[in-house]
């Protein structure tokens, strides 16, 4: 028999079994179950699961649930304001205490949350209300974005139903990516060869030299884009530098078990890619996957400049930005808006003086959260103008009108292309 | 016979489907206001003039992006069916758990308009006089479907383990 995969060998832990195939149907345990705003109707869902039964609507393990606010706050809307009270209200009557509230000491983007607050660990099941949840498959997590009634049985019985095996695809990515070539530019190449339903119900394993020198900051956003070819999740085996972003930055002390895939594994697809040849991409409206070199788009002129999201808002990434615009300014026409990951980014940025550079410069600084990116609040584009944003979607209407065009990129394109107003290669 | 009201390509993503500025809506009843609200289809769901039962016909990844709920709710508040080449998982996953009806049709040929019957295996466009095989859903996902849905399926076994059923 064939050894296994990554997903496969956390998918035979998590249901007790030796082994599981592609397309078996499982019901693993869920060791992390995330929700966000939309824990309002997770809620509702959870509640009417257990309306009739004569039982008490209580969660299966209030420390295995974690919720953030991050897509609208501070709340835009009376709406919002009401759907984020019914959430403080139910987490406080359920006991739930992995609990991010719109705050200063602990607050963010629930991916960027999770990770820091040391909650994603190496060989587990993570299942989140947010197709973004790819992200936590960094720290060598299976963690995949599931529906909010699906959340609502999760919470239930603390298992996740139905779930078929999936297929993995093996990306190997050797060499290094050159001066001002980002991961960013990385899985944008990736989603272009795949397209953007590619992968769709498979794992997208992450291998080679480039991807064990990169740090953590780098892996999230590979796994935080791979659904945007469809992955069910994006996973990077646990390797030292796991370990070390796990005691050094997220505090963890308990012991660490690894999972790692079976050298003799079998995978659906193998892609190799040679970090050194790569340019800095771009990806144009309005799917995700139709990606360029930047210099096939170079010129165009841009209205708003995005730097920050769970893709692109990690300190390395202000930095890079900092860097760029220090000491020179955002071209006139242009709104340059920053929403870092979250508030211990912002704290760290803030202290080495990577806002101050970026605000001298003309960016505005948001609080962290979603933003401007899912169309809400906090950056809507006008009619006819074009974004360039470090965020992961540029689906038309993505941010908040159909009638605009987002292009997505790496925060060393956005601050360059931000002091010229016009879509620029940083290595020119 | 149900006819196909909306006729759409690849990669419609829950962003066209529900658009995120909508999404602190959450309830089943309240979400079918925003269907495809950046569009003129809005209009004529809002209107009353498509018929419980009609199709929406798209090509492949229909659903991509976001795991909002919403997308799903939101046309099966019309009692809409969508027969795609493909869907996107987390959308088919929704669309199973909620009861709108999903079907996987990878040939499907139909303009708007077309009259189309849905049988077990095979999409029938009666106005071409041509049919389509359909691809069963994940095994996983009819489970689910033949429970009469998520809600159900969960309640059921939540009463097993408490030795209620």
């Amino acid at each position: 028999m064939a050894g296994m995969t990554i997903v496969q060998k956390i998918l035979a832990r998590a249901t007790g079994r030796p082994s599981v195939a592609v397309g078996d149907v499982v019901e693993p345990a869920v060791d992390l179950a995330m929700s966000h705003e939309n824990g309002a109707l997770v809620i509702n869902q959870f509640q009417e699961v257990f309306s009739g039964t004569g039982l008490e609507a209580k969660v299966w393990d209030p420390s295995k649930i974690a919720i953030i606010f991050d897509h609208r706050v501070p709340a835009e809307s009376a709406k919002t304001a009401t759907n984020q009270k019914k959430v403080r209200e139910f987490v406080g009557a359920q006991g739930i205490t992995r609990f991010h509230d719109i705050r200063g000491d602990e607050g963010g983007i629930c991916h960027q949350i999770l990770i820091e607050s040391g909650y994603a660990r190496p060989g587990t099941v993570i299942v989140g209300t947010d197709s973004h949840t790819t992200t936590h498959g960094a720290m060598g997590a299976f963690a995949f974005g599931i529906g909010a009634t699906e959340m609502a049985g999760v919470w239930s019985l603390g298992t996740i139903f139905n779930v078929e095996v999936p297929a993995t695809i093996k990306v190997v990515v050797n060499g290094t990516l050159p001066a001002n070539v980002l991961p960013k530019d990385l899985i944008l190449y990736i989603v272009g060869k795949l397209t953007a339903e590619g992968a769709n119900f498979k794992v997208i394993e992450f291998h080679g030299e480039a991807i064990r020198r990169m740090p953590v900051s780098g892996r999230l956003v590979l796994c935080n884009m791979s659904v945007e070819a469809g992955a069910t999740a994006g996973i990077v085996p646990c390797d030292q530098e796991t370990y070390r972003y796990l005691r050094d930055e997220a505090g963890v002390s308990e012991p660490i078990d690894a999972v790692l895939p079976d050298p003799d594994a079998h995978y659906d697809q193998v892609l190799e890619i040679d970090a050194s040849s790569l340019a800095p991409q771009i990806a144009c409206p309005h799917t995700v996957d139709n990606v360029k070199p930047v210099g096939q788009v170079a010129g165009k002129a841009v209205h708003q400049i995005v730097i920050g999201s769970c893709t692109n808002g990690r300190l390395d990434d202000l930095e890079v930005a900092a860097e760029i615009v220090r000491g020179r300014k955002v071209a006139r026409g242009v709104r340059m808006i920053v929403f870092p990951a979250s508030w211990r980014i912002y704290r760290a940025a803030m202290k080495r003086g990577v806002l101050t550079d970026l605000v001298e410069a003309g960016a505005v600084i948001m609080n962290p959260g979603c933003g401007c990116c899912l169309g809400i609040h906090q950056g809507a584009l006008g009619d006819g103008e074009v974004a360039l944003s470090t965020t992961n979607r540029n689906f038309k209407g993505r941010m908040g009108n159909p009638k605009s065009e987002v292009f997505l990129c790496s925060p060393a394109v956005a601050a360059a292309s931000a002091l010229t107003g016009v879509i620029t290669d940083p290595r020119s | 016979m149900p006819k196909v009201v909306l006729k759409l390509g690849d990669d419609i993503s829950t962003d066209h489907i529900y658009p995120g500025r909508f999404m602190a809506t959450v309830l089943p009843s309240e979400t079918p206001q925003f269907a495809f609200a950046d569009f003129e289809f809005n209009a004529r769901l809002k209107s009353g003039q498509v018929p419980h039962g009609s199709i929406i016909v798209a090509d492949n990844n229909f659903g991509c992006g976001s795991s909002r709920e919403q997308a799903a709710s939101c046309l099966k508040g019309y009692e809409l069916a969508v027969i795609a080449k493909g869907f996107a998982r987390i959308f088919l996953q929704n669309s199973c758990n909620l009861g709108l009806r999903t079907v996987i049709c990878s040939g499907i040929e139909a303009s708007e308009g077309d009259e189309i019957e849905i049988g077990a295996t095979e999409v029938v466009n009666a106005t071409t006089g041509k049919s389509f095989p359909i691809t069963p859903l994940p095994k996983a996902r009819q489970a689910i479907i033949d429970a009469g849905g998520l809600i159900a399926y969960t309640r059921q076994r939540v009463l097993q383990k408490h030795g209620r059923a």
